[in-house]
C-alpha cells in the first residue's frame, strides 16, 4: 500500500472527495473494508485472506487501547485505511486491487437463471467453470464473471473487432460467440500473451510504433496480430492474395496484404499506418520504418473523367 | 435478447426432430448473423439448436448423379473451405468470394450452412421500429421509397426491395452448386443452387426454399474447366469489411482463345444472387474478347429496374461484369 506512505495526500484526498465516489466505492464493494476498520472487524467472512492481514496490520496495537475511548492514532490510521482505499480505487480500479479477487470464483452469480448452462473452458491457461444465461456472450463472460476486461465491447455487433479474442488458435468475435457453445474450448485473451512480465512480440511492436491512440481497440488488433501470424506460417489466403491455386508457406506479406487481413479490426483514432508498420516488422523479423505514407500525386489515371467512363458504358 | 433454451443434439437427426418438434426453434451454426439478429429483437427463437459440433464438415471428392465434383459440409467453416487446398486448387472462385467477405475473425466462426441462410442486411428489416415486410408481414416496405442505394436492380416487388448479402452464395451460383438437406423423417433432397434462394414476390418472409426443420447437411459443387479462368470481383464503399455494391462471379472455360461456356452471377442486386443468363448465352461459342465482354455486359443490364438511389448500379454492373471477364482471361496467365 504504496498510498499510507503519504498520509498528508490521504487525509487531504479523504476530505475533498466528493460523493458520487463514495457511490461507486459501495458498488465497488471497497466500503465493505472501510466498514470493517470503523467496526474493528478482522474477521469479517466476507472478507479475503489478504484483506484480513491489511486490515490486522492496521489495527494491530491499538485494539485494546480503543475499547477506552477513540486514540487520535487508531483515528488517523481510519482515516488513512478509508483514504487508501479511495485512492486505490481511482488509481488502480476495483478489479486489479487484490490479486486473489481474480481468481476466486466471482460470488455474484444472477439467482434464478431461466435457461442456465454450465460451462467449463480454459482461459489463458486456466480451467474455468461458470453457470451463465444461455444468451450470454463469451465476451460479457469474460469481462463480468471472469474480471478480463481486456477484451473491450466495441459495437457488441461484430462490426469493430474490439472482442477479438483468440479460441482453439483461431481469431472470433467473442461478442458473436455465445459462452454455452465455448465447452471444452481453450481461450486466449489479450491478458494472456505476456510471459513472466515479457511483452509478446505483437505487444512490444504496437509499443514501438504507436499502433494506437486511444488504445480501446489495441487488445483486439494485437489478438488479430497474433493470430494473423499462424496464418501466415500455415499459407492461408485473403482476398488479396494473387495465387490462390498454389499454398505457399510463410508468405511475406505486402502492405495490402496486411491491410486486408487486418481489416475486421476497426480503429476510430486511425493508428492504421503504425499498426500495419508493428505487424510488419513482427511478420519479416526486421525493422521497420515508421513513415506516413504520402497522398499519391494526382495526375490523370487517377482524376475520374466521366466522358471516359461513359465511353466504357457502350456495347 | 429473449430468452431461449439452448439445446446440443447428440446427432443430425435429433437436431432435425428437436426443429420440426418446435417451430420457434432456430439451428444456430457459427451464430454470426443470428445472435446479432437477436440482439436487435429481430429474430426472437425460444431455442437454439447447436449443430456447430455435428460431423459435417468434410471437404472431399464425391461422385453424384451428376457426375464427379467436391462435397462442402454445411458445418464446415467459411475460412477451412476457402483454404482447402482442393478448393483453392479447382474452385479458385469459391475461395476468393469467400475471402471477400466479412474479416477473419467472422469468417473463422462461420458455417458454410450459415451462410446461404444469413439474412438481408436492409436497414429497414434490422430497425424494429421501421416498416418491413420481411421481418414483419404486412408493415410494407420502408425502402421502397426510402434509403434503398444499396438495394435490388432485378427481381424485386413492392413488398421488398432487399438483396442477399452473401458472397460465397454468389459463387455458388454460378458454379451450378447443388444444396443437400435432410428434413422431417431423415428426407434427404437436393437442391439445385439457383433455386435455393427465392425472389421475394408477395412472401418475402420466406427468403429461401427450406422446410421446416429442413438442415444443410452439404454443398456439392460438380467438377468444372474453370478453374483457370475465374474471377469474384467486390465494389463496395470501403476496400474491405463492406457488404457489396455489387460484385461479380465470373468464369470462363476456354478452347484457345474460343469461350466454350461462361458463367456470370451478380451480388448486390437482387433477393437472391442473379445469374447473368442472357450474356452467358451469349459469351458461349464466341472469342474471348474485350468487345464480347462488353457486349455480354450490356445485355445483362438490359432487364435492370434501378430504384430511387441505386440507378448508378446498372452502369456500375455493367463496367464490373466486363472488368471481371477480363480478369478472369488474364487469371490463367499468372
Amino acid at each position: 500500500m504504496k498510498c499510507l506512505r503519504y498520509p498528508n495526500l490521504v487525509l487531504r484526498l479523504c476530505i475533498f472527495s466528493t460523493l458520487p465516489l463514495f457511490v461507486r466505492m459501495h458498488h465497488s464493494g471497497l466500503t465493505k473494508i472501510i466498514y470493517c476498520t470503523m467496526t474493528y472487524n478482522t474477521t469479517d467472512p466476507t472478507l479475503t485472506d489478504d484483506e484480513k492481514q491489511l486490515l490486522k496490520a492496521l489495527l494491530s496495537d491499538d485494539h485494546e487501547l480503543s475499547a477506552y475511548g477513540e486514540s487520535r492514532r487508531l483515528f488517523l490510521k481510519q482515516l488513512i485505511a478509508a483514504g487508501g482505499a479511495l485512492v486505490a480505487f481511482q488509481l488502480l480500479g476495483d478489479q486489479s486491487l487484490f490479486a486473489s479477487v481474480t481468481d476466486a470464483p466471482y460470488k455474484d452469480i444472477p439467482e434464478n437463471i431461466e435457461h442456465a448452462v454450465n460451462v467449463s473452458f480454459m482461459v489463458n491457461g486456466t480451467k474455468k467453470s461458470v453457470t451463465v444465461d444461455a444468451r450470454m456472450t463469451l465476451l460479457d463472460t469474460l469481462r463480468e464473471r471472469l474480471q478480463l476486461t481486456g477484451s473491450k465491447k466495441g459495437c457488441d455487433h461484430g462490426q469493430c473487432g474490439a472482442c477479438t479474442v483468440i479460441v482453439n488458435n483461431k481469431r472470433v468475435l467473442s461478442c458473436l460467440t455465445l459462452a454455452a457453445t465455448c465447452g471444452g474450448k481453450s481461450v486466449q485473451t489479450i491478458e494472456g500473451f505476456a510471459r513472466n512480465g515479457v511483452l509478446h512480440p505483437v505487444q512490444a511492436a504496437f509499443l514501438k510504433h504507436d499502433g494506437f491512440q486511444c488504445g480501446f481497440c489495441t487488445p483486439g488488433q494485437i489478438c488479430s496480430g497474433i493470430a494473423l501470424m499462424s496464418e501466415v506460417k500455415n499459407g492461408e489466403a485473403s482476398y488479396v492474395t494473387t495465387d490462390l491455386r498454389t499454398v505457399h508457406k510463410n508468405i511475406q506479406l505486402t502492405d495490402d496484404e496486411i491491410r486486408e487481413r487486418m481489416s475486421g479490426n476497426i480503429c476510430r483514432c486511425g493508428a492504421y499506418a503504425n499498426i500495419v508498420a508493428a505487424v510488419k516488422e513482427v511478420l519479416s523479423g526486421k525493422d521497420v520504418a515508421q513513415y506516413w505514407p504520402l497522398i499519391p500525386a494526382i495526375n490523370e489515371k487517377t482524376v475520374f473523367n466521366p466522358e471516359q467512363h461513359s465511353n466504357k458504358l457502350q456495347p | 435478447m429473449r430468452p431461449f433454451k439452448f439445446t446440443v443434439p447428440a446427432s443430425a437427426g435429433s437436431a432435425i426432430q428437436a426443429a420440426v418438434a418446435n417451430r420457434h426453434a432456430k439451428f444456430l451454426g457459427g451464430g454470426t448473423n443470428l445472435l446479432d439478429l437477436m440482439k436487435e429483437d429481430v429474430e426472437q427463437p425460444d431455442e437454439l439448436i447447436d449443430v456447430c459440433e455435428l460431423p459435417l464438415t468434410k471437404i472431399e471428392r464425391i461422385v453424384s448423379t451428376r457426375g464427379a465434383g467436391v462435397s462442402i459440409g454445411g458445418m464446415a467453416k467459411n475460412t477451412d473451405t476457402a483454404n482447402h487446398p482442393l478448393i483453392r486448387k479447382e474452385f479458385p472462385l469459391l475461395s476468393q468470394a469467400i475471402l471477400a467477405g466479412a474479416s477473419a475473425q467472422i469468417r473463422n466462426i462461420a458455417s458454410n450452412g450459415g451462410n446461404l441462410l444469413q439474412r438481408t442486411r436492409c436497414p429497414y428489416f434490422y430497425d424494429i421500429a421501421m416498416p418491413c415486410n420481411k421481418r414483419a408481414p404486412g408493415t410494407g416496405c420502408g425502402a421502397l421509397d426510402g434509403f434503398n442505394r444499396m438495394h435490388a436492380i432485378f427481381g424485386w416487388s413492392s413488398a421488398c426491395v432487399a438483396v442477399h448479402p452473401s458472397d460465397m452464395c454468389v459463387a455458388l451460383a454460378a458454379l451450378d452448386a447443388v444444396v443437400y438437406v435432410t428434413g422431417a423423417g431423415g428426407k434427404k433432397r437436393n437442391i439445385l443452387f439457383t433455386d435455393f434462394h427465392r425472389l421475394p414476390a408477395d412472401t418475402p418472409e420466406k427468403d429461401n426454399n427450406l422446410e421446416q426443420g429442413e438442415l444443410i447437411t452439404a454443398i456439392e459443387i460438380p467438377s468444372n474447366k474453370f478453374a483457370d479462368h475465374s474471377y469474384y470481383l467486390k465494389i463496395r464503399d470501403r476496400a474491405s469489411y463492406a457488404f457489396a455494391l455489387v460484385s461479380v462471379a465470373a468464369a470462363i472455360e476456354t478452347n484457345g482463345n474460343n469461350i466454350v461456356k461462361a458463367r456470370i452471377a451478380l451480388g448486390g442486386v437482387a433477393h437472391k444472387p442473379w445469374r447473368a443468363m442472357e450474356a452467358e448465352n451469349f459469351l458461349a461459342g464466341k472469342t474471348a474478347s474485350e468487345d464480347n465482354f462488353r457486349k455480354a455486359a450490356a445485355l445483362a443490364m438490359e432487364n435492370a429496374r434501378p430504384l430511387t438511389q441505386n440507378n448508378f448500379k446498372p452502369a456500375m454492373c455493367q463496367l464490373a461484369i466486363t472488368h471481371a471477364l477480363n480478369k478472369a482471361m488474364k487469371s490463367g496467365d499468372s
